[in-house]
């Protein structure tokens, strides 16, 4: 099988979990787009493991026990990461990205009042 | 001791006592009277010692140097001459019996330890001013009078007279002391040092290079100080403070310091003839004019503020002669009858209530209320008259006999005309004092109607003291005017017959025209009523005379005159009586002359400052300010957009370092 | 497998290579309407898709272990947790029209050029590279537990520890909220916390649109 079938599809995948992760609104759908990237690693790590270990006699399988490594990363991430929405959203109400802006520099009283109407309207 | 230490005490005596009533003021009040009164009081009594010592004889020098000052050294110098010692007396005695009579008069004063620390502070600054043979160091006292009459002159705060009168005085002075400064520069760097016996050894050697500009920048200072015209503007304003701190500003110290000082350098001005003509000029002018207002003013201590600045026209017109001894001899016995009208005139207003002549002139039977302050004031207006053998004829018969010395060409190096202008102002004058001296006399003593208020015998504190100035008053001219040349220049002061004739003549005249004029106008007082009533008949002195001059604008419109037509001032001078009451204007005058032009100045400079140098400094902190905005707002806290921007750069990266590394 | 050995070309593609290429196809279209779908559940499920895809596509790379970790771990509990958050955080069931946030456009042009770099980068270099499936599978339960157990022990025991990490973190995370005495009033839903049993929800009557409530509600 052509190699670069696998890459290309690894490369079109992770681009497509990039453009989630930029895009989306909801944390939980950036988390997708997280696991989105980390299969389409997974999948050029296989892909490589398996051609070498047929060209190059490899018999480390480190593709392979890499990608069972990050299987187990990406399973305690998602874990954690759910935790922190969760948590985010039981403080603010809200897990969209975009309006945790605290850091954020106040421009004027207006965007001032605003969050704190967003937060009051949080809070109730 | 040896005559040297005895001097250096005795002004730093009143100093450790005003350091020591300052700093125990609050936590001892017990002390403050004891403090108050025994420095200036010791202090009295070692000048009395050094001026017995000293005796008329060889001036006692004494210098040290404490550090090297560069190339005109500066020393702790004494230079105590007869006019020093004598001088010296005179200023322990006004302070002495000012301190006491002030324990009584601002017996309930709040503010009582710290008048008196600076009452303290002021004579020793003076005393400083009379012993010192530096002029740096003679510079440090005449400040320090400066500032202390600022604080005394505004002791009453609260009011806004007060603080407008203080403000005036400090900024008049200043005004002088600017020139005076520079002229001190000028004359030690023409005669290497700033010790007086050097300085005065350069002038009788001729080495003064600048006589005329020195002397004119000194006259400056000498005017601001003495309250000469055209600076003379604050004296009557000044009124405003407690009359015993008048008593000792008009009588030792502040304005006898300017006259001493031309005393002690008076060869640097008679070695500029110019400078002799403006201060006979002066002399003239403050004399004459100062007569005329005083005959037109109703409060009681205005009277005698410009009658102050008159007596020290004729010291300065002594000195315009070259004749200091004559001078200081009216220095000396004024400084005794002045100080005695202040303290009596504290003791009228305490007892009836009112500073108003008007008012007082409505009074029956006020004499008899306060007859310590009858009898001393009548002796006090003779000398001031210049009645024989009250003190103050002798004295102005010396100053008189010297102008007539002058203008008779008998002088050395005195011009004729500077002799003849103070011969003529100074008998012009001796009639306006004797006619205001004479109003006065009459429309406080010799009132008419309801009978004055009796509030009781007067403290012994206040009484006492006027009948101790009432000796020097009436003795001191007569038994003196012989020996005192032995102490001064040596010449002599003894009265001739011209100018006594003269003098004595124009007086009584203008005496005796007064009081046709109080006859004539007398009858008139029944039908204009001005009354006044003491709020706090028990107060203390102090307390009486703020109310006093409080009330006096409400009730007559203006402090310095009263709408009454009983007035033989008013009479006497006819339609000039407007424009003297006024001070003949000088105050508006200077208001429009200055005042307004610096005021416009400073909203000038307040504009530029503002709306021109601001915009500048606003513009340069908008722009930056612009800049951070617009950075600003790619800080939107969205996190997409930060990690956008950094995969964005990544990819830029990443494809420059490929299209790098395969060459294309 | 296929027996394409000698000559391998683009036109003459094996039937390992057809079979890659569809499920690839619908492997990377289900990913896209994974990120683009306004439908917050319907994003899960595309995610399911889009991973059983992959699993299919390790089956045909011959990694069948991985392959059924794949389904195991990612189909059977990653999504099943992913659906349990959007439950838990309210996501609306139905389309919502604000699922995109207003980054969207940036977003898509960084990910196309980085697409193109990727894709140009990949293919420029492993035009000629060709995989051999032929003969014993590189990915058997076998094979991938010898080389897990024998040279790669040290980092499986080390990841277990970093999972267990992960376990006390999680639950730290969502405890940590109820361990505060008293939480300010911006923070007061945190009081509440994700569960039911907390004994004084009932002093905060406004939350009644509380997560808690809604976990209850499942």
């Amino acid at each position: 099988m052509h190699l670069a079938y696998p890459a290309v599809l690894s490369a079109l995948l992770f681009c497509t979990g990039l453009y989630g992760v930029l895009a989306r609104r909801n944390a939980i759908l950036v988390l997708m787009s997280v696991e989105l990237m980390l299969n389409a690693v997974n999948l050029n790590l296989v892909a490589f493991d398996v051609w070498l270990s047929r060209t190059a006699r490899d018999t480390l399988h480190s593709g392979q026990a890499l990608t069972l490594f990050t299987i187990a990363i990406a399973a305690a991430e998602i874990g954690i990461g759910l935790a922190i929405v969760l948590a985010v959203h039981r403080n603010r109400g809200t897990a969209d990205i975009d309006k945790l802006r605290d850091t954020a520099e106040p421009h004027g009283p207006d965007e001032a009042t605003l969050t704190e109407d967003e937060k009051a309207e949080a809070t109730a | 001791m040896t005559t040297t230490t005895l001097a250096v005490l005795v002004p730093l005596l009143p100093f450790l006592g005003a350091a020591a009533g300052l700093l125990l003021g609050r936590t001892a009040p017990g002390f403050v009277r004891p403090l108050a009164v025994l420095p200036p009081l010791t202090a009295f009594a070692l000048a009395v010692v050094v001026a017995v010592r000293q005796d008329g004889g060889r001036a006692i020098d004494a210098a040290t140097e404490l550090t090297p000052t560069g190339s005109v050294p500066i020393e702790l110098a004494l230079h105590i001459d007869g006019f020093a010692a004598l001088v010296a007396v005179l200023v322990g005695l006004v302070a002495t019996c000012v301190q006491i009579y002030s324990t009584a008069y601002l017996r309930d004063d709040p503010r009582y330890p710290s008048y008196a620390a600076l009452v303290s502070l002021f004579t020793s600054a003076m005393l400083l001013v009379v012993y010192s043979g530096d002029l740096m160091v003679l510079l440090v006292g005449w400040e320090i009078m400066g500032i202390c009459s600022y604080f005394l002159v505004g002791h009453y705060w609260e009011t806004p007279e007060a603080r407008a009168a203080s403000l005036k005085a400090f900024l008049v002075t200043k005004l002088g002391d600017v020139p005076f400064l520079i002229g001190l520069f000028a004359l030690a760097t023409d005669a290497g040092s700033f010790q007086i016996t050097k300085i005065l050894g350069t002038v009788a050697s001729g080495g003064l290079d600048h006589p005329t500009l020195v002397a004119l920048l000194l006259l400056a200072g000498v005017a601001g100080k003495s309250a000469q015209f055209p600076l003379h503007t604050w004296l009557p304003d000044a009124m405003a403070g407690p009359t015993p701190v008048s008593a000792l500003i008009h009588a030792a110290t502040m304005v006898a310091a300017g006259v001493y000082f031309i005393a002690r350098l008076l060869p640097v001005f008679e070695a500029s003839s110019a400078a002799l003509v403006v201060l006979a000029v002066m002399a003239a002018v403050t004399m004459t004019g100062s007569g005329l207002a005083a005959l037109a003013q109703d409060d009681i201590k205005r009277v005698l503020a410009y009658s102050t600045m008159g007596q020290l026209g004729y010291m300065t017109g002594a000195l315009a002669v070259g004749d200091r001894g004559a001078a200081v001899f009216h220095l000396l016995t004024h400084g005794a009858f002045k100080a005695l009208l202040f303290l009596a005139a504290g003791v009228i207003i305490h007892a009836v209530g009112t500073n108003s002549l008007a008012a007082m002139s409505r009074m029956g039977n006020l004499r008899d209320r306060v007859p310590d302050a009858y009898w001393t004031m009548t002796v006090a207006l003779l000398s001031l008259a210049a009645i024989p053998p009250f003190s103050g004829f002798f004295s102005k018969e010396s100053v008189l006999g010297a102008a007539e010395h002058a203008s008779t060409g008998h002088a050395e190096g005195i011009p004729d005309a500077a002799g003849w202008t103070v011969l003529v102002a100074g008998l012009v004058s001796a009639l306006l004092t004797a006619a205001y001296a004479t109003r006065l006399w009459l429309l406080a003593f010799r009132g008419r109607g309801v009978e004055a208020p009796d509030h009781g015998r007067q403290p012994v504190a206040m009484t006492a003291v006027l009948w101790v100035l009432a000796v020097p008053s009436l003795a001191l001219g007569g038994l003196a005017y012989g020996r005192l040349p032995g102490w001064f220049d040596g010449h002599d002061l003894n009265p001739t017959l011209t100018t006594s004739v003269l003098g004595t003549g124009v007086a009584l005249a203008g005496g005796l025209v007064t009081y046709g004029a109080w006859r004539h106008t007398t009858a008139l007082a029944a039908r204009v009523s001005l009354g006044a009533v003491a709020a706090h008949p028990d107060a203390d002195g102090g307390l009486a005379e703020a109310e006093a001059g409080a009330t006096h604008t409400p009730a007559h419109g203006d402090m310095a005159t009263a709408p009454d037509p009983a007035d033989p001032g008013r009479l006497l001078l006819g339609p000039l009586h407007r424009h003297a009451a006024a001070g003949f204007h000088l105050d508006a005058l200077y208001t429009a002359l200055f005042v307004r032009p610096v005021l416009a100045g400073a909203t000038l400079v307040r504009f530029l400052d503002r709306e021109v140098v601001d915009t500048y400094v606003r513009g340069a902190s908008a722009v930056p300010r612009l800049l951070g905005g617009a950075v600003r707002r790619a800080q939107t806290g969205n996190v997409q957009t930060y990690v956008s921007a950094l995969l964005a750069g990544t990819v830029v990266l990443v494809v420059a370092v490929l299209l790098v590394a395969t060459g294309a | 497998m296929s027996l394409a050995a000698a000559t391998h070309g683009f036109l003459s593609p094996t039937g390992v290579e057809i079979a890659f290429l569809l499920v690839g196809l619908v492997t990377f279209g289900a990913a896209l309407v994974t990120v683009t779908t306004r439908q917050l559940v319907h994003a899960a499920l595309w995610l399911v898709v889009t991973l059983g895809g992959l699993a299919v596509e390790y089956l045909l790379l011959t990694a069948e272990f991985i392959a059924w970790v794949q389904v195991l771990i990612y189909l059977g509990s990653v999504v099943v947790l992913l659906l349990f958050g959007l439950m838990l955080t309210r996501a609306p069931i139905g389309r919502s029209p604000d699922a995109d946030s207003g980054n969207r456009w940036t977003a898509l042009a960084v990910a196309l050029a980085s697409a193109a770099a990727l894709v140009w980068v990949v293919v420029d270099a492993f035009r000629t590279t060709w995989i051999d499936l032929d003969g014993a599978a590189a990915g058997s339960t076998a094979v991938t537990g010898a080389s897990l157990f024998q040279n790669w022990v040290l980092p499986f025991e080390a990841l277990s520890v970093l999972l267990l990490a992960a376990l006390v973190g999680a639950i730290v995370l969502s405890r940590k909220a109820k361990a505060e005495p008293s939480p300010p009033p911006v923070n007061s839903r945190a009081a509440t916390g994700s569960s039911p049993s907390v004994p004084d929800s009932r002093n905060h009557p406004i939350e009644r649109n509380s997560p808690a409530e809604q976990e209850g509600a499942l």
